[in-house]
């Protein structure tokens, strides 16, 4: 279980793993800061870029192999997920992440998504999640609220979202977090709880898509506003936020609500984030109201949820070991004779 | 007691009963038996779609033909010589199969007022005390209540009982063609380990079968059916799905690599999967994904990873892989993809074989996409063509479509195995180090224009691949148009260079030039064979070839079609074969198809032959 935390012979920097591939994102796209701290974060967890494969589906994020200096492959539109699932199951050895966006995960893929999380193989999911359709120039996703106007859209979209992590946390996902783009520090170390994980890391992280949709996230991102509309999860620590942190969030049976905090309300009563508690996970998840509705509930980051669980690769490592135990290491001529032969003379 | 014995050179039997009777397993019984006897064997299942249609009907009905005899044995048998009718139903369905003059061994209790009110016979309509039978010899015996009698004193429930009837008309079987019930008695043994109970009963009706035949006055002679003399060596009976699933695990160890096979359940195809979930101890990795696009993808993955990743499935659920099998092609990773072919379009005949996909394994792919296929002819051969399509993939780093039908798939015959040692090599020639270039480029090819295997964990060799056209040799993403028409060139020439590795066509039977070929691929081969067989015989200048490496072909194929007069190409599909060989080698080949699901018979090819020859 040690691999991931391997340390290369000579301490690589961030610069190492990037390729020799110019980058061609749209000048001020969220996918440059995310992809300099997957860099950086590599180097500080000092893998090899040897055992390290990037697996990507389509959609302007699945071109981040191409820039990383380590193995990759940017596979087809929502089958990063069942590529990287048939690679882990052979080379468990590999530090493996992958890289997909919401239309990627979350629509042409969502199936192969629900099974690799139930699976948990040991592989680190990246949602790049822009609530929109970037590479074919801007049409809504399943990340976009209802009413998102696009070309596709034009009176407004009908579809009511997906809720990626309450999704992900449905399908029994071992660790779920939230990060986003501008907010480097958060990103990488993020990025690291979830090489750490052992079991599918799902990070999703909320990423500026300035062409198409500029803006989806500022209201959790800018300075301004990010205050009182963000909830920055610490295992063991309460729930607390608002510009001057005055602000905190109790549980009234499984009702969150939010406290101001005052003389009459200490810290000692508020909702106390435990990133095993797999209930109030499932309901941090659901504090997801949208902004322009009038908000209560502050969006939370870090780590949602975190639990260990067997992973499907290691199993079929074991099994593969109970059959040569019980059988014997298999011998093709007793395979190729089969229980009834006869002899023709 | 009969003392008569007739000699036969081959028989016809036809199990036909509900779904619930084991006919199946009776007609793999008797198949084995034979086999071991040294009878050359060849059978054909036909089951319905539905797992339990209701019983009784002709929905229900499940049929197992085998065709054993003392010389060469090709196919299942044109019709049958012996049709078991279990139920009415079995008798209503199966009849058309059956020879005239052929013998019908008939369950009393199968043809009561409800039995034959299900299978459709009206106002007491019943066909043993009609004459409607009369072309036939009808041997009645009540196997339901014979087999009650038979276990009244264990307490077993009337239901556990009935289960064992087909045991006993597997006696009477085996009493009739004069064979041991060992195999059988040894099968109990296995089959219901640590129940002795169940042992003991399926041994007592099985052995009151054969004497039931003793001792009874209903026949009239018994009947033998001398070993064939099959060239020496030793023997095995085998079935396609079975000899495709050990031909993956043997190819692999000789390649020294791991095996990953990405499935989804699909009939006809499951069985492949099932086999091999039973030898993990060889290392095997199978993995039942969620969907046929993550079984192939799941696979993909895995052949970047290093090993040979193999998926599976039948028409609608390749039809699911296209994307990716286009993906692996341009990737040029090692895939093989086996396709049970079964009667289509869509969910089409799930039980019933077709070799309808030929065209979909050609062309089935957006943009030039070339792979290679190959396609076994009876059920060993699977064996052979399964191992040839992992070498070509590992040799050649190319997805190969395996196409195998339901026909093969579930047919079984004798097989004179080989040993490990004497398989073919196969030459895998993964980068165990990083080259002197600073930079690692992925498709720099051999002269055989095949790029090396890089796989991650080496050192030196980090590189991207990816659905995006690529720059020749470099790997990166590009579109230079000029690049584009090389890139396409070079994996077509890669692909066509194939055929410098694969053996000449050969003529099956007959001479090497003459006034007809028949020209077959896949699960014809036996009907063709057959047919052409007995016209040579009959100094009818015909010739036979069949073609197990479709794409590409063999080199010499045009040549030696050139050589005829007439080319005759049967399939079991609406002309697809056909139309390569026209394109190809602009010949006026006659097609000569049968949609219906069930496979040519050879009299029906003879017909044909001689039908152009005029
Ligand atoms: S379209 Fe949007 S997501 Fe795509 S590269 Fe441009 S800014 Fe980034």
């Amino acid at each position: 279980m040690s691999i991931k935390m391997e340390n290369a012979e000579i301490k690589l920097s961030g610069k190492d793993f990037a390729s020799d591939q110019e980058v061609k994102w749209c000048p001020g796209c969220g996918d440059y800061s995310i992809l300099k701290q997957v860099q950086s974060t590599l180097a500080d967890i000092g893998v090899k870029r040897e055992d390290t494969v990037f697996v990507s589906g389509i959609g302007c994020s699945s071109r981040f192999p191409y820039y990383m200096n380590t193995y990759g492959v940017h596979s087809l539109h929502g089958r990063a997920t069942a590529l990287a699932s048939g690679l882990k199951t052979a080379r468990p050895d590999l530090n493996t992440w992958i890289v997909t966006g919401d239309g990627d995960a979350l629509s042409i893929g969502g199936n192969h998504l629900i099974h690799l999380l139930r699976r948990n193989l040991n592989v680190n999911i990246l949602l790049f999640n822009n609530e929109i359709y970037g590479l074919t120039k801007g049409q809504y996703s399943p990340a976009s609220p209802k009413g998102t106007i696009t070309k596709s859209s034009p009176m407004g979209s009908l579809d009511h979202s997906f809720n990626p992590l309450a999704l992900c946390l449905g399908a029994d996902s071992t660790f779920i977090a939230r990060s986003m783009d501008r907010d480097p520090k958060h990103l990488r170390a993020i990025l690291a709880e979830a090489n750490n994980h052992i079991g599918t890391s799902m990070v999703e992280i909320y990423q500026n898509c300035n062409v198409f949709n500029d803006g989806a996230f500022f209201t959790f991102t800018e300075k301004a506003t990010k205050g009182n509309t963000t909830l920055q999860l610490e295992h063991g620590q309460p729930l607390i936020f608002g510009d001057n942190r005055d602000l905190g969030i109790k549980l009234d049976g499984f009702k969150p609500v939010v406290v101001a905090l005052d003389e009459s309300t200490s810290t000692d009563d508020l909702w106390v984030h435990d990133e095993s508690d797999q209930v109030k996970a499932g309901i941090l998840t659901r504090f997801f109201d949208i902004p322009s509705a009038g908000m209560t509930l502050p969006r939370p980051f870090g780590v949602f949820y975190k639990e260990s669980r067997s992973v499907y690769e290691e199993d079929v490592a074991i099994q593969i070991n109970q059959a040569i135990e019980i059988k014997g290491e298999g011998d093709l001529n007793s395979l190729l004779a089969g229980a009834n032969t006869w002899e023709v003379i | 007691m009969v003392e008569t014995k007739e000699e036969k050179k081959t028989v016809t039997i036809l199990f036909a009963g509900d779904s619930g009777d084991g006919m199946q397993l009776t007609g793999s019984q008797f198949t084995n038996t034979n086999a071991l006897f040294g009878n050359d064997v060849s059978t054909f299942p036909d089951f319905p779609a539905e797992i339990r249609a209701p019983q009784g009907t002709i929905a229900g009905v499940s049929g197992f033909q085998l065709n054993f005899g003392s010389v060469d044995v090709f196919t299942p048998g044109d019709n049958a010589d012996v049709l078991v009718a279990m139920n009415a139903a079995a008798l209503k369905a199966s009849l058309l199969k059956l020879k005239i003059g052929g013998t019908i061994i008939v369950n009393l209790s199968g043809f009561d007022k409800k039995n034959l009110r299900l299978a459709g016979f009206l106002n007491d309509e019943n066909p043993l005390t009609d004459s409607s039978l009369g072309k036939y010899r009808v041997l009645e015996m009540d196997v339901t209540k014979l087999t009650r009698a038979c276990l009244a004193d264990t307490g077993m429930t009337v239901k556990h009982i009935d289960r064992s009837k087909n045991m006993f008309v597997l006696g009477v079987l085996y009493w009739m063609y004069n064979r041991k019930l060992d195999t059988t008695l040894d099968f109990f043994k296995v089959k219901f380990k640590g129940k002795q109970d169940l042992i003991d009963a399926n041994t007592k009706v099985l052995t009151a079968g054969y004497y039931f035949g003793d001792t009874s006055e209903i026949f009239t002679s018994r009947y033998e059916v001398k070993p064939a003399p099959l060239s020496k060596g030793v023997y095995r009976n085998i079935m396609g799905n079975q000899a495709t699933a050990i031909g993956l695990i043997a190819a692999v160890r000789k390649a020294n690599l791991d095996l990953f096979y990405g499935s989804y359940p699909i009939t006809p195809a499951s069985d492949i999967l099932h086999e091999l979930a039973k030898h993990k101890n060889f290392g095997v990795k199978t993995y039942q994904a969620e969907d046929e696009i993550a079984a192939i993808c799941a696979a993909i993955g895995a052949s970047f990873g290093g090993h040979l990743g193999v998926t599976t499935s039948s028409g609608p659920g390749i039809a699911l892989k296209g994307e990716a099998l286009g993906y692996a092609a341009i990737l040029e990773l090692p895939l093989v993809v086996i396709n049970v072919q079964r009667g289509g379009p869509s969910t089409g005949l799930p039980t019933k074989t077709e070799q309808s996909d030929l065209m979909q394994a050609l062309y089935g792919r957006n943009g030039e996409a070339p792979i290679p296929v190959v396609a076994p002819c009876t059920p060993s051969d699977c064996f052979d063509v399964i191992y040839e399509a992992a070498r070509i993939a590992v040799e050649h780093m190319t997805p190969v479509f395996f196409l195998s039908d339901g026909y093969i798939a579930n047919g079984s015959e004798p097989w004179s195995f080989p040993l490990a040692k004497d398989l073919v090599p196969i030459k895998v020639k993964k980068l165990s180090a990083g080259g002197d270039d600073e930079k690692y480029r992925p498709y720099v090819r051999n002269e055989k224009l095949v790029r090396d295997w890089a796989i991650p964990g080496v050192k030196g060799l980090e590189h991207r691949v990816g659905g995006l056209e690529k720059e020749n040799e470099t790997g990166n993403v590009s579109y230079d148009p000029a690049n584009h028409e090389l890139m396409v060139k070079l994996r077509a020439k890669k692909v066509a260079n194939i055929s410098d590795t694969i053996p000449d066509q050969n003529i099956e039977i007959g001479e090497d030039s003459g006034k007809v070929l028949v020209l077959g691929w896949g699960s014809t081969f036996g009907a063709c064979k057959t047919a052409v067989t007995e016209l040579v015989k009959d100094g009818v200048e015909v010739s036979q070839a069949h073609v197990r490496y479709l794409n590409p072909l063999p080199k010499n194929l045009g040549d030696l079609i050139s050589r005829f007069d007439k080319v005759l190409v049967p399939e079991i599909n609406d002309g697809q074969f056909v139309k390569l060989i026209r394109d190809k080698y602009l010949v006026d080949a006659i097609p000569f198809n049968k949609i219906m699901g069930i496979p040519f018979s050879s009299q029906e090819i003879k017909e044909k032959v001689l039908e152009i020859l005029g």
